[in-house]
């Protein structure tokens, strides 16, 4: 069933909520700080899995 | 030519060509009878992947939040930035929840979360309460986008309020005239003078030193001040107070009713689908502009007359060359006046469907709906208007935040709704009046502190609640919580004591259905008491329908009685 592939879209909404562990300084990327640039990976990251998802239930769209 | 009328001259000419674009959008792709809702409020239901992805991204990202967050990145650092994930949380949620409410909104003709809440728990009283919690809520959110606005043309050199009313005054015609249209087109001019802003913004950092710069400046101004919560990071205490306001952000963006208008407008699941997939990429724009409230403090912006809100047009102003820095103010502009116009059209919808149709003209035509909200569209616009120029600017911040707090407390209706109709109709009532009543109540006992922790005023200070020894907690989700468990305890009870529920209008297959679909809008019929007729013969019959074998089922069916 491909509806199960849905529950891949507790990655990007739960990888944004880790401040507590993303909440540091090193390492820096272009000299943004960690807890910033993160959230540009999350972002990137929400991209990637929702289009996984999308493409992979396309097919039968029954959620 | 100084640059100072370069930047005026650019301005005011990008402005002309808003204008004529809005006023000509309502004859883009002009539909054959445009005298109804669906065409006014939500596009006709017709519009594609990226005319989809630039209506969302120009009504959710508003200039409050291109000049907010910046300012709040200026003003205590990490906290501000909390706008970045919960926009990122947005999206999975998007691809799941809207996907489901465009569905069943395509079934019944839906315009608004209100008459979703009103099908699926049987009962017009709860839609009326969601409808009017959502203009409550709506009213200073476009408040806010105003101000927003106030403080670019301020710093353009238009101060006063005629500027601000000329350019309500524009907006509102256009909408007036091409409803939905013109904020779905002007979004695509609107995006593309913000990728010149934020291009220029970058190129901008790495001339001025770039990041490490920024970051170190920065670093050192937190360091020096008196205040323990601002800083390059979240303080200890800083956790739960960051992600209660994350969360409780990211729920209120569904429950706003101009969050569902642009997806409305998109033409199938798909389109949906797709979009919430690309969304991010407007997430990644807004954190390159929170990065820029840290570069505006370590370049030693000063905001006028202490407003914060204007830290981005001074720096824009200081910073920029001349052109760009016109291009730049008639961006932020745009992205002012397109959420103001999508917000004043949902609360109009909200109005025209869950209080004026069913309380006040029940047989109302689909004309007489369009021309209802188009009025009420003005009302709720040059209300707002009203609101800033009557009452003081920081108040109306405040209606702002009590707003967010409002709107949460319709989530157990209508985002809990989309996935269970278990709730009974009492009790979500009973529940969302607790909830407002409690998150009302924690607001305004909070009293504002200055960076030094004095008290400079006794009330409203804020939206988060003080736990002691520094933890916070967002008063949103408090009184959401108190809502969800009033209205769990409250339906358990009324269960139990056999008090009839709402019929629920909606069948588990609506939240699938797709375009194409041979039985959209049959319960409009239904609810409207219009002559009901016998289905046609599906021309298109989706799969989901062949598998429950509901095909024809609506013709067996007799009219209900509704609650």
């Amino acid at each position: 069933m491909s509806r199960h592939w849905q529950w891949l879209l507790i990655l990007p909404a739960v990888a944004p909520l880790l401040t507590p562990y993303a909440n540091r300084i090193e390492p820096t990327v272009l000299g943004v700080p960690f807890f910033f640039w993160y959230q540009f990976a999350c972002a990137l990251f929400a991209i990637v899995v929702i289009s996984v998802v999308h493409v992979a239930t396309r097919e039968d769209d029954h959620e | 030519m100084s640059e100072r009328d370069i930047e005026v001259g650019v301005f005011a000419v990008l402005m002309a060509v808003v204008l004529v674009l809005g006023f000509g959008a309502a004859r883009w792709r002009r539909p054959e009878n445009p005298h109804t809702l669906e065409e006014w409020g939500v596009g006709g239901r017709a519009f594609g992947n990226w005319a989809i992805w630039f209506l969302i991204g120009g009504s959710m990202y508003s200039a409050y939040t291109f000049i907010a967050v910046p300012a709040l990145t200026y003003g205590i650092g990490a906290i501000g930035f909390f706008a970045v994930p919960f926009a990122i949380i947005t999206t999975p949620l998007t691809f799941v929840f809207t996907t489901r409410a465009w569905s069943v909104a395509r079934r019944h003709g839906f315009l608004t979360h209100s008459e979703f809440a009103a099908a699926r728990f049987g009962s017009p009283g709860l839609g009326a309460l969601v409808a009017v919690t959502g203009i409550l809520a709506t009213m200073p959110y476009v408040a806010v986008q105003l101000l927003s606005l106030q403080a670019v043309l301020r710093t353009v050199g238009f101060g006063g309020e005629w500027p601000l009313l000329a350019a309500v005054t524009v907006v509102s015609v256009c909408t007036f005239r091409s409803g939905l249209r013109a904020p779905a087109l002007l979004s695509v001019v609107k995006d593309a003078l913000m990728a010149w802003m934020l291009l220029t913004a970058l190129l901008v950092v790495a001339m001025y030193g770039g990041w490490d710069r920024t970051f170190r400046v920065a670093g050192e101004h937190f360091a020096a001040t008196p205040s323990r919560i601002d800083g390059l990071l979240l303080p200890d205490t800083g956790h739960l107070g960051f992600l209660t306001l994350i969360i409780g952000s990211a729920l209120a963006v569904f429950a706003y009713p101009h969050a569902l208008v642009g997806m409305l407008a998109a033409k199938d699941r798909a389109t949906v689908r797709r979009n919430a997939a690309a969304l991010p990429v407007y997430c990644m724009a807004l954190a390159v502009m929170a990065l820029l409230g840290f570069f505006a403090l370590s370049r030693g912006v000063k905001p006028v007359d202490g407003d914060l809100n204007t830290v981005i047009p001074q720096l824009i102003h200081s910073h920029f060359p001349g052109w760009s820095a016109g291009i730049a103010y008639a961006a932020l502009t745009v992205a002012a006046l397109i959420p103001a116009a999508v917000m004043s059209i949902a609360a109009a919808n909200a109005f025209t469907r869950s209080l004026f149709r069913p309380y006040l003209q029940p047989n109302a035509s689909p004309a007489t709906e369009a021309r209802v909200s188009r009025w009420v569209s003005l009302v709720v616009k040059f209300g707002a208007a009203a609101l800033i120029l009557a009452v003081d600017p920081a108040y109306s911040v405040d209606l702002q935040l009590i707003g967010g707090v409002v709107i949460l407390q319709t989530i157990p209706a209508t985002f809990l709704g989309l996935v269970t109709g278990w709730f009974h109709r009492a009790a979500l009532i009973s529940g969302l009046i607790a909830g407002l009543g409690v998150g009302v109540a924690m607001l305004y006992s909070i009293p504002k502190l200055d960076a030094t922790g004095r008290v400079v005023a006794e009330h409203f200070g804020g939206s988060s609640w003080p736990l002691g020894n520094g933890t916070t907690v967002y008063v949103g989700m408090v009184a959401l919580f108190v809502n969800l468990a009033v209205a769990a305890l409250a339906t358990v009870m009324l269960k139990a004591a056999g008090v009839p529920g709402g019929l629920d209008a909606t069948r588990p297959d609506d939240y699938l259905a797709d375009a194409g679909d041979a039985k959209l809008k049959r319960l409009d019929e239904l609810i409207d008491g219009l002559p009901r007729r016998r289905a046609e013969p599906p021309a298109y019959v989706g799969r989901a329908r062949l598998l429950s074998g509901a095909v024809g089922e609506q013709s067996l069916r007799a009219p209900r009685e509704r609650a």
